[in-house]
């Protein structure tokens, strides 16, 4: 039901919330039609990232609860369950080996925060 | 271009090829492996990990690609059938027919399946392969589904018996270790240190039967229990067999080679079989008439072969082979070096023994109390590889040659101990063959100052990973050694030592993380570092997890830890377990209205599970109207100090154990650590408080309270040691807060107080020095440090439910008031519970 979505594919900007509801450096979940996604404001890099809340371990909606960092210039997200983590630009599973989360695109206009879907 | 085919990609095989092309430039040889498994080779000593994580490819020794660089030729799923020593070709299973100059047999061995009537029933398995495993496994899936308790045999009490048990616990199923002989682990230990471990497995709930011969195996086409005297029989629904193995050696049986009487392709000490083209090595290969079951000589011989072939003759393989053997994964410490029982004619032997703790150590020691011949080390094996140098190496022993298991008793420290006494030559990692000389040289010349390096640089710690403690150890102090500081930076983000950024913070106050990182480190951060500056900020300013949100582990972040199906739990102070009925009353109506499961936690306070994101601050609330605040069950804080009923009630007690657990809880509470804290306070002797088993205790004895630093319960239990006798409640206090403080400053993240007291040069003697005497002169700064936190303290969930701001965190959407509505419960003995994961 997740998949990831590339800018040059999106058909709908969905506008998501103020960017003020996003923590600095950190993660807040939206919903959009069926779906959780976790949209990150990473403050210190300037960028905004989404993927899928559902994280693939266990299938938990907590992503967005994770903590952001970076590995190797690689922008991550860990999982708040059991620390599994995945790239926000690829959604690899960077320390083992589940499959790739859904990565969705972000733009920022004024102060709202859109996230990209094909459908 | 010669030829040279190895049959089996095998561990040694493996090792083989690794070696093979490393001496040797590509147009010279042909390198060929057939390997009948259908994946490559390995790492088979650590196959029960794969119980673990089920991955087979992190269990692997080199990725396909690697064969290919390395212009190897890998089949695998292919056996090879005949060797033909007349055309020097062989053929495999699938006819195919290849010619070689020289040929490799590294087959291994086959687990020996003992001729009982009934092993081939469903539900047998022995224990060698990943598909062994997978097929273990899914039977015990297939049993759990069907069976309410059930129950799993092992056949054998040998070292791989005993970690099949283990495997077979963590599959969810009863282990019943059978064997043989009147011991556990007979070859390796005396009668004494078996029953040891037996009493210590027993208490770990894998249950063993000795001199037990299995007569048969019952059950109507599968198993269903084993059947030793005439109305002896264990009922089980599985059953391993693990007693022991025997040479694949049907190759060079059928092709004529010398065989030894019980199996084993016979070889000399250059590798080579009777056919000077043929060599054998591994677990095929009978050396000295012995089949050798360790990976170590089997990459030795890997090594002598290939000196052999590429015509480096002088390499050979010693005589004498080191067998000593640390048992992995059991969760008891078992090891057994040199000749661990020794007749009374060649030496004498130094036994402990403490039942009660589950330790054995022995040591036999030459008559003349020179040498170290061998010993046997149950249930803590810290000294092993200090020991096994010592024999290995012939090192002078200590004037008292109990000292070596004993530690020194006349208060001084053990001179015995550091790795830098070992010889140049002694072999550190046994399994690579590296030496202490190769690492120390490559630290000093090569620039190799980690242990990372040194690993990727000289292969050590990559086989058993035995000999890492001891690698840290030469790293350590080859660097002290040449004058620098031991880099243990905690992340790719800063080059230093926690200690290093506490002082950086306090020193340079810095108030915020962005700004650590700007100014000390490169990046941006990650989920090692990130929560390690928030302690720091914690017990520097003592602020709570609320400011830098973003920065404090999950379960900080939203002040509770998060459950199974993404819910949270509430957990309010207790301290010292005293609580009212009003209290109870208060925590059931608020439990109940919030549809909360709860239960008395182990730290002697009240757990509500199950409460969604939006709720927490709702409840909280209302907790804190009734009087209630944080019990921080979340941070690596203080959690709870358990007391027992002391002298208000108990006819025993000798002081108030509840009104000085209470004054303690209150003083520390919120107080934030590099890990969790947690103490006791015990009315007398008898210790119902545990206190000993806290990182800090009180015991109420004649005269004033004992006083007991840094005991842990968790994974690896400690008792608490003593740091102050008799000593008023004032004193005590003082203590402990300087203690606290000293600790606090000085530990790397994530450590207990036990294993941070364990690292410290000095040990107790060295807090003592500390804490009592002041021998740094840093008290007036520990005791202000303390002040500053205990003055300063705030319920941080208060502070979040009446600041909108961070109440706003609450909620599951920010652009959307539902619910999640994929958060599920089942019902539970009247209460609740998440969906258990599939
Ligand atoms: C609730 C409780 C079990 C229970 O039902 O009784 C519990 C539950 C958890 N323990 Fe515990 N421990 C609980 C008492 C203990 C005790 C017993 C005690 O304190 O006397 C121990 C052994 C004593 C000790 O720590 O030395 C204990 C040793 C651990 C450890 C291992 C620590 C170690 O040094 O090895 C962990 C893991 C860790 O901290 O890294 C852990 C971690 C956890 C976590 C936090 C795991 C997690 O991250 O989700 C559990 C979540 C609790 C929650 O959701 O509220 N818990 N845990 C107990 C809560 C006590 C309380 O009131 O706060
Ligand atoms: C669970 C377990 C735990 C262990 N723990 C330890 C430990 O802690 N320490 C330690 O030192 N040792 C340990 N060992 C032993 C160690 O794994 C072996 O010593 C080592 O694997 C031997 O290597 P080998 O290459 O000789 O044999 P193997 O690794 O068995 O490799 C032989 C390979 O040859 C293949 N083969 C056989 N015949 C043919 C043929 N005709 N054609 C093609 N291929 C063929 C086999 O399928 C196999 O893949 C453990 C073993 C097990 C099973
Ligand atoms: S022992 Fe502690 S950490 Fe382990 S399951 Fe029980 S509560 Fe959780
Ligand atoms: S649920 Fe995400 S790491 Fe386990």
């Amino acid at each position: 039901m997740y998949e990831t979505v590339k800018p040059k594919e999106v058909k709908t900007w969905f506008k998501a919330a103020e960017v003020s509801k996003f923590p600095k450096n950190g993660g807040a979940c939206i919903k959009y039609k069926d779906k959780q996604i976790a949209v990150f404001n990473f403050t210190r890099e300037g960028t905004w990232y989404a993927c899928q809340n559902a994280c693939p371990h266990k299938m938990e909606m907590v992503l967005s609860r994770g903590m952001i960092g970076e590995e190797n210039l690689v922008p991550k997200v860990a999982c708040p369950m059991h620390k599994k983590t995945f790239s926000l630009k690829t959604g690899e599973n960077l320390n083992g080996e589940l499959e790739a989360i859904a990565t969705y695109p972000v733009k920022v206009e004024g102060d709202v925060v859109y996230v990209g879907f094909s459908e | 271009m010669k030829t040279v085919i190895v049959v089996g990609n095998g561990m040694v095989g493996y090792k083989f090829c690794e070696k093979f092309v490393a001496k040797t430039d590509r147009e010279a040889f042909k390198l060929i492996v057939f390997g009948e498994e259908p994946r490559e080779a390995y790492d088979r000593v650590h196959l029960s990990a794969f119980f673990e994580n089920g991955d087979a490819k992190r269990l692997s020794l080199a990725p396909r690609e690697w064969y290919e660089e390395n212009g190897i030729e890998l089949l695998t799923n292919e056996r090879v059938t005949d060797i033909h020593r007349n055309s020097k070709t062989i053929t495999t299973l699938s006819e195919k027919t290849l010619a070689y100059d020289y040929l490799i047999l590294a087959t291994g061995s086959a687990p020996f399946v003992p001729p009982v009537q009934g092993v081939d029933k469903d539900g047998v398995f022995v224990y060698r392969t990943i598909e062994d495993l997978e097929h273990t496994l899914a039977y015990a899936e297939q049993i759990k589904k069907t069976t309410r308790s059930p129950k799993a045999a092992i056949l054998g009490g040998g070292l791989l018996g005993l970690e099949a048990a283990k495997a077979v616990k963590d599959m969810g199923m009863e282990p019943h270790v059978v064997e043989f002989a009147p011991k556990l682990m007979p070859r390796q230990l005396d009668a004494r240190s078996s029953k040891v471990l037996q009493v210590k497995l027993e208490s770990m709930g894998i249950n063993i039967h000795l001199s037990k011969a299995t007569n048969q195996i019952l059950g109507n086409g599968k198993i269903t229990g084993m059947e030793f005297g005439e109305d002896d029989v264990l009922d089980v629904d599985m059953l391993v067999i693990s007693a022991g193995i025997r040479p694949r050696d049907e190759l060079g049986k059928s092709c004529g080679l010398k065989m030894g009487t019980r199996g084993g392709v016979v070889v000399d000490n250059t590798m080579r079989t009777s056919d000077p083209y043929i060599f054998a090595i591994g677990e095929v290969a009978l050396y000295n008439q012995m089949i050798y079951g360790l990976v170590a000589p089997g990459y030795e011989m890997a090594n002598v072969a290939v000196g052999q072939i590429i015509g480096d003759v002088e390499t050979h393989m010693a005589a004498d082979i080191d067998m000593s053997t640390k048992l992995k994964l059991i969760g008891v410490d078992v090891a057994s070096f040199g000749i661990p029982f020794m007749p009374p004619e060649k030496g004498h032997s130094i036994i402990f023994e403490n039942k009660t703790e589950s330790l054995y150590k022995r040591i036999n020691v030459s008559h003349d109390g020179q040498k170290l011949l061998g010993g046997i080390l149950i249930g803590d094996a810290t000294d092993y590889n200090m020991l096994l140098q010592m024999y290995l190496n012939e090192m002078p022993l200590p004037k008292n040659p109990e000292d070596l298991i004993l530690g020194s008793r006349g208060g001084e420290d053990v001179s015995f101990g550091s790795a830098m006494d070992l010889p140049d030559t002694a072999v550190v990692c046994s399994c690579e063959a590296v030496t202490k000389g190769q690492i120390c040289c490559s630290v000093k010349d090569d620039g190799n100052e980690t242990v990372k390096a040194i690993t990727k640089a000289t292969k050590a710690t990559t086989g058993c990973g035995g000999c890492k403690p001891m690698v840290e150890d030469l790293v350590r102090e080859t660097l002290k050694s040449l004058g620098k500081v031991v880099k243990t930076s905690i992340c790719e983000h800063f080059a230093y030592s926690r200690q290093e950024l506490y002082d950086i913070v306090k020193l340079k106050g810095i108030q915020n993380f962005d700004e650590l990182l700007d100014n000390h480190g490169t990046g941006h951060g990650c989920e090692v570092c990130k929560p390690l500056g928030a302690s720091i900020f914690a017990s520097i300013y003592n602020e709570t997890a609320n400011r830098q949100e973003t920065i404090q582990d999950s379960n900080d972040r939203y002040l509770a830890n998060i459950q199974r199906n993404g819910t949270y739990s509430v957990v309010p102070r207790v301290a010292a377990g005293e609580i009212t009925p009003k209290q109870l009353m208060d925590i059931g109506r608020i439990a109940q209205k919030y549809d909360l499961y709860t239960k008395i936690t182990g730290g002697q306070r009240i757990d509500m599970f199950g409460a969604k994101l939006h709720e927490l601050p709702l409840i909280w609330e209302e907790l804190i109207a009734e009087g209630f605040e944080t019990g921080q069950a979340y941070g690596k804080s203080l959690r709870t100090v358990k007391s027992c009923v002391g002298s208000a009630w108990c006819r025993y007690g000798m002081d108030e154990s509840v009104s000085f657990a209470i004054e303690i809880e209150d003083r520390y509470k919120g107080i934030r650590s590099p890990h969790k804290l947690k103490g006791g306070v015990s009315g007398c002797i008898r210790e119902c408080a545990e206190a000993r088993g806290k990182d800090f205790g009180f015991i109420a004895v004649e005269g004033g309270w004992n006083v007991y630093i840094c005991g842990n319960g968790g994974a690896n239990p400690k008792h608490a040691v003593l740091l102050a006798e008799k000593v008023d409640k004032e004193t005590a206090m003082i203590y402990i807060d300087r203690f606290l403080m000293f600790y606090i400053q000085t530990a790397p993240p994530l450590t207990r107080t036990a294993a941070w007291l364990d690292k410290l040069g000095g040990g107790i003697t060295y807090v003592q020095d500390v804490v009592i005497n002041d021998s740094l002169g840093i008290a007036d700064e520990l005791d202000r440090g303390m002040q500053v936190l205990v003055d300063s303290y705030q319920c941080e969930w208060k502070e979040a439910v009446e600041n909108p701001e961070i109440r706003a965190r609450y909620t599951h959407f920010v652009n959307s008031e539902e619910e999640d509505e994929t958060v599920e419960f089942v019902s539970l003995r009247e209460q609740k519970m998440p969906t258990p994961w599939v």
